[in-house]
């Protein structure tokens, strides 16, 4: 006999199924009156927001190339200056003026999602070297029995993404440009792919 | 917890083998909506242990309690009046508080305020179907609402979803973004559902099972439902003097 370890398992997963806009984006979805907004829905920039303005955009493309108009995109990054704004951020402190998360559903009619915000800075892995600049998405949807993570990193950064301590790990090379949002102005192109030759690179994080 | 510093460890390993596989044929939709190539494996960062906290501030008098929330003034939702209950944990058993709880529902009769909803049940005019709350210090939250209605869905030619609430729960950091669904104890629904048996352990079905809480009832009101959200553990801080960088 040993002591027990008296630990809970996680709840499972479910997915978040064809009407995760009712709970999660209400007004998005023709419910009025109940929130004066969508959480998370508005630009991530104010006047004051410190760094580089940029929108991302991109779909989600199922295993046959048909774009889901019923996912939902959150996504969570870095300040300009490489800082979360959380309290499990210990090196220093936010951007006050910069939230840091953001939630989109897919356009109802196109699947297009869309999010303004500003490039984050570099944040350290753990061993002290720094990730390049990337943004974290979580995708959930109809069909999705557990919520997808992955990162977008930008294209403009090619010294830092050669760099990074996550992407010069990834064994199939021909896979990162997955992971990779392609930069023209301020805008920046992330299309994800669940499944398929290009399917993007998902983590276990 | 007020008193606590923040915690910066990584969290337990999600268990793969606990939750659905992305790839669960009897449920159709799945089928191409499932990536097929191995996850990579990430031990969390920084941009994996933090998250964004949400205030007070962003919740209205009535988010919490959906029989009135969307209803005309002196009217409320038809139904099984209920009141869900429960607290936010972490795999250690650690009520995790300032936790933001998210739930949405279908009406009594199985009906969702949805435009792509075509079931024949009709719509409560009182009721929109979703609320929100955040937890207290103890990681306790708390709803009211009407029991949802099971309904029919196209995925086999008669397949009926059990009566369900789905949640969506933020903990502290971004690696612990979990969106589930809540069942009710005694349905017999639960078991003969192709979106419950996607998941392939009989004991995390269970543990999505609310029990019905006589002691929490309001008496001559409402009946109560006891649902505990687990959410991952944090790896304890055994090295305190580790070089920053984590």
């Amino acid at each position: 006999m040993v002591q027990p370890l008296t630990y809970f398992k996680e709840s499972a997963s479910q997915t978040a199924g064809p009407y995760v806009h009712i709970g999660c984006t209400p007004n998005f979805s023709g419910i009025t009156g109940v929130y004066p907004e969508d959480l998370g829905s508005g630009s991530l920039v104010n006047d004051k927001t410190r760094g580089e303005r940029i929108t991302i955009r991109g779909f989600v493309y199922d295993g046959v190339g048909t774009p889901l108009k019923d996912a939902l995109i959150e996504i969570w990054q870095a300040d300009a200056d490489g800082f979360y704004n959380s309290p499990s951020e210990t090196r220093g402190k936010g951007d006050p003026n910069f939230f840091g998360w953001a939630r989109q559903p897919g356009d109802m009619a196109t699947g297009e999602f869309a999010f303004e915000t500003i490039k984050p800075g570099k944040v350290p892995f753990r061993d002290g070297r720094l990730m390049a600049p990337h943004v974290n998405f979580w995708i959930v949807a109809r069909g999705i029995n557990l919520g997808l993570n992955t990162r977008m990193y930008f294209s403009d950064e090619e010294e830092a993404n050669a760099a990074d301590p996550i992407l010069s790990r990834i064994e199939h090379r021909v896979r990162v440009p997955t992971l990779i949002g392609k930069r023209d102005g301020a805008v920046v192109t992330f299309n994800i792919y669940l499944q398929g030759e290009n399917e993007t690179i998902f983590f276990d994080i | 917890m007020k008193n606590m510093p923040p915690e910066t460890t990584p969290f337990f390993a999600r268990d793969r083998a606990w939750h659905p596989p992305a790839f669960t044929p009897g449920y159709k939709t799945s089928v191409l909506r499932s990536p097929q190539r191995a996850l990579i494996s990430l031990e969390g960062t920084k941009s994996e242990i933090t998250g964004p906290v949400f205030g007070h501030n962003i919740l209205g008098e009535f988010d919490n309690d959906l029989i009135v929330n969307y209803a005309k003034p002196g009217e409320m939702a038809i139904g099984e009046r209920i009141l869900v209950h429960g607290r936010v944990l972490d795999e250690r058993g650690v009520g995790i508080p300032g936790a933001l709880v998210e739930f949405w529902q279908a009406n009594a009769g199985g009906r969702y305020r949805h435009k792509k909803e075509t079931y024949l049940a009709p719509l409560d005019p009182n009721f929109g179907g979703f609320g929100r709350a955040i937890t207290d210090e103890n990681g306790g939250y708390f709803f009211k609402t009407i029991k949802p209605g099971p309904y029919p869905w196209p995925n086999g030619v008669n397949d009926w979803r059990p009566a369900h609430i789905h949640f969506s729960v933020f903990g502290h950091g971004f690696a612990q973004r979990l969106i589930t669904q809540m069942y009710f104890e005694g349905d017999p629904m639960v078991w003969i559902c192709p979106i419950v048996k996607t998941i392939p352990d009989e004991n995390a079905i269970k543990g999505l099972i609310a029990a019905l809480d006589m002691q929490n009832t309001i008496p001559h009101d409402m009946r109560a439902y006891k649902f505990d959200i687990i959410l991952r553990g944090r790896r304890s801080t055994f090295f305190e003097n580790r070089k920053e960088g984590n």
